[in-house]
């Protein structure tokens, strides 16, 4: 009895929740569904329940092909390459930024540096193409005028690697400022104030300051990234990438991509994405658990 | 050396060294622009750097004239609006219930839900459950799959706690039905965070480029970022076959090229200063986490 009150009180509470949990449940949930196909000798005739089963036979393909290993070799060799590049970046940008002593200088400075976050990363394909190119590139053209060779940004894959980089360098620095800002901003202001008493410079008010005052943070955005490892956007690499560098820029996003959709592997390329989740499943909670026992804090 | 003039010098170089970044943030703006306004003869004998030469309006006369990039350009007002408002919808509707600690079935929801955001069946089952719906080549196709982020939706939840339990009891006490509630009370106490939210759902639609690039094929249906990538790309495989040595193939010119970026980016950048303590604010609430 007691229920049914309960319900006739806060029907609309579910009512409301219907719509979005069929949302989960199809769009979400439908394709967890469709993993079996990975397991399953696919075609779209049969569909995915009358395609006939295979075991393992798809795994076994793909952890015979080569690609599947330069793909998984790309991930995770230019994920760590960020991480060395456009991790430090951003906070560096940010203690020079907080170091700022004019507000409206910061402020126009911030409102610059945000942009390039809200481009997307096919406008940013085509700006690389002009800036990088190795015919009429306007770094090149620098070079040509100076009396030196031009430079295959796009087309050497060693040179690409640095371009890669660069671009999410150029990308990312200023919006990743952010959280390092507030958390400058939370720090104590007396502990400058005595720091300067004491005749402390500003590097070393910095350095026993500023950074430990932020470390909390730091730790926790470097294990959101190592615990993000396996997992890499399609657009980037799909877009500054080409078939000239693919050595070096086919991730498994765009791998599974042109396994499956471009040369119909189906059963293959959903062997590859399954593979992908469940490691990076692993790699995200090792991430959450490490973050609870060094600093107390769940990421998740 | 005194205190003072050390502090100057940190102060000197500092400002200079942001001065430095923030040039290098812009100038391929500015090289950009500068191509999209040089004559074809200019930028190929490179020219061009962060001034137009031989001025000329051509390349934008040509993108207005084309007609298909102003098409795209405003069925992707189009669709980011619509996904904008029906994935607020859907959020609220879901963040509403759910904020409620008292709700029968709280854990099993949030479960359901919170498991998406760390595991899914990847992008060939999504593709598949996609063309199995006949939304391949379809405006719901960019809608649907993406309708809500359960990221924004904790975000929501979170705010929606925050708002004084009192304020709501006074309102049940009145007669009103949890309907009348988030209507009235809820609601208008959130919009800037509702602001926020919303601006990430709209710049995400409408930077959104691999959805579209696997779901739609026809070029009617092609949202901007498509559309820009179409273009750029049959320039990036003529210019690599041209390398090769392979053939004098018909070459977009590169003003035009130009032209059609600063024509996409425009929206943006015209939109973007306005909004961007909505931004920011964003990316505090969301770093609060749920």
């Amino acid at each position: 009895m007691k229920t049914s009150i309960y319900f006739r009180r806060n029907w609309q509470l579910y009512a409301l929740l219907l719509l979005p949990m069929i949302y989960f449940i199809i769009f979400k949930y439908g394709p967890m569904y469709g993993v079996q196909i990975a397991f399953k000798d696919f075609n779209f005739f049969q569909g995915i329940s009358g395609s006939e089963w295979i075991g393992l036979d798809a795994f076994r393909e793909v952890f015979q092909n080569q690609g599947f290993y330069t793909a998984l070799r790309n991930t995770l060799v230019l994920n760590m390459l960020d991480l060395l590049v456009s991790f430090p970046a951003p906070l560096i940008l940010a203690i020079l930024l907080f170091e700022l002593k004019k507000a409206w200088f910061k402020k126009l400075a911030q409102t610059l540096l945000y942009i390039p976050h809200f481009i997307s990363w096919v406008i940013i394909g085509g700006i690389v193409l002009q800036v990088f190119g190795t015919q009429s590139g306007f770094i090149n053209n620098i070079l040509m005028s100076m009396g030196f060779d031009p430079l295959p940004f796009l087309s050497d894959k060693n040179y690409w690697l640095f371009t890669y980089l660069a671009v999410g360098v150029w990308q990312s620095a200023g919006w990743g400022t952010i959280l390092y800002l507030a958390s400058l901003t939370g720090i104590n202001r007396e502990l400058y104030e005595a720091a300067e008493v004491d005749g402390a410079s500003r590097l070393r008010r910095i350095w026993h300051i500023s950074l430990p005052g932020i470390k909390t943070t730091i730790v926790t955005l470097l294990i959101i990234n190592v615990g993000n490892m396996i997992s890499i956007g399609f657009d980037r690499p799909f877009i500054i990438g080409n078939v000239a560098v693919r050595e070096y820029s086919d991730v498994l996003s765009t791998f599974v991509y042109r396994v499956g959709l471009q040369s119909g592997q189906v059963t293959l390329a959903t062997a590859v994405g399954l593979f992908q989740a469940l490691v990076g499943l692993v790699f995200i909670l090792g991430a959450n658990y490490t973050s609870k026992k060094l600093t107390d804090e769940s990421i998740m | 050396m005194s205190e003072n003039t050390a502090n100057r010098i940190f102060n000197t170089v500092n400002v200079i060294l942001i001065i430095i970044t923030m040039v290098l943030c812009l100038a391929p703006f500015i090289h950009i622009i500068a191509i999209s306004l040089s004559s074809n003869r200019a930028i190929g004998s490179g020219e061009v750097s962060f001034f137009p030469k031989e001025l000329s309006f051509e390349a934008y006369t040509k993108v207005f004239a084309d007609g298909s990039m102003i098409r795209s350009l405003i069925y992707t007002v189009w669709l980011t609006v619509l996904s904008t408002v029906l994935s607020m919808a859907m959020t609220i509707a879901a963040a509403y219930p759910l904020a409620k600690s008292n709700l029968k079935g709280r854990k099993w929801f949030m479960l359901v839900i919170v498991v998406t955001m760390f595991f899914s069946g990847g992008i060939i089952p999504e593709y598949i459950l996609i063309k199995n719906l006949h939304l391949l080549d379809s405006t719901w196709g960019l809608i649907l799959p993406g309708l809500i982020s359960p990221f924004y939706m904790i975000i929501l939840i979170t705010f929606f706690r925050g708002i004084p339990e009192s304020l709501e009891e006074a309102a049940g006490i009145d007669g009103s039905s949890h309907f009348g509630t988030l209507m009235r009370i809820i609601l208008p106490l959130s919009l800037p965070v509702m602001a926020t939210l919303s601006l990430f759902y709209a710049v995400g639609r409408w930077n959104g480029f691999q959805d579209a690039l696997m779901y739609i094929t026809k070029p009617e249906l092609y949202p901007l970022q498509l559309k820009l990538y179409q273009m750029i790309q049959q320039n990036q495989i003529t210019e690599l076959m041209q390398n090769e040595g392979i053939g004098a193939v018909q070459v977009l010119p590169e003003s035009l090229k130009a032209a059609s970026v600063i024509f996409s980016t425009l929206p943006i950048l015209l939109v973007y200063p306005w909004l961007q303590r909505y931004f920011i604010s964003g990316v505090m609430v969301g770093a609060v986490k749920g």
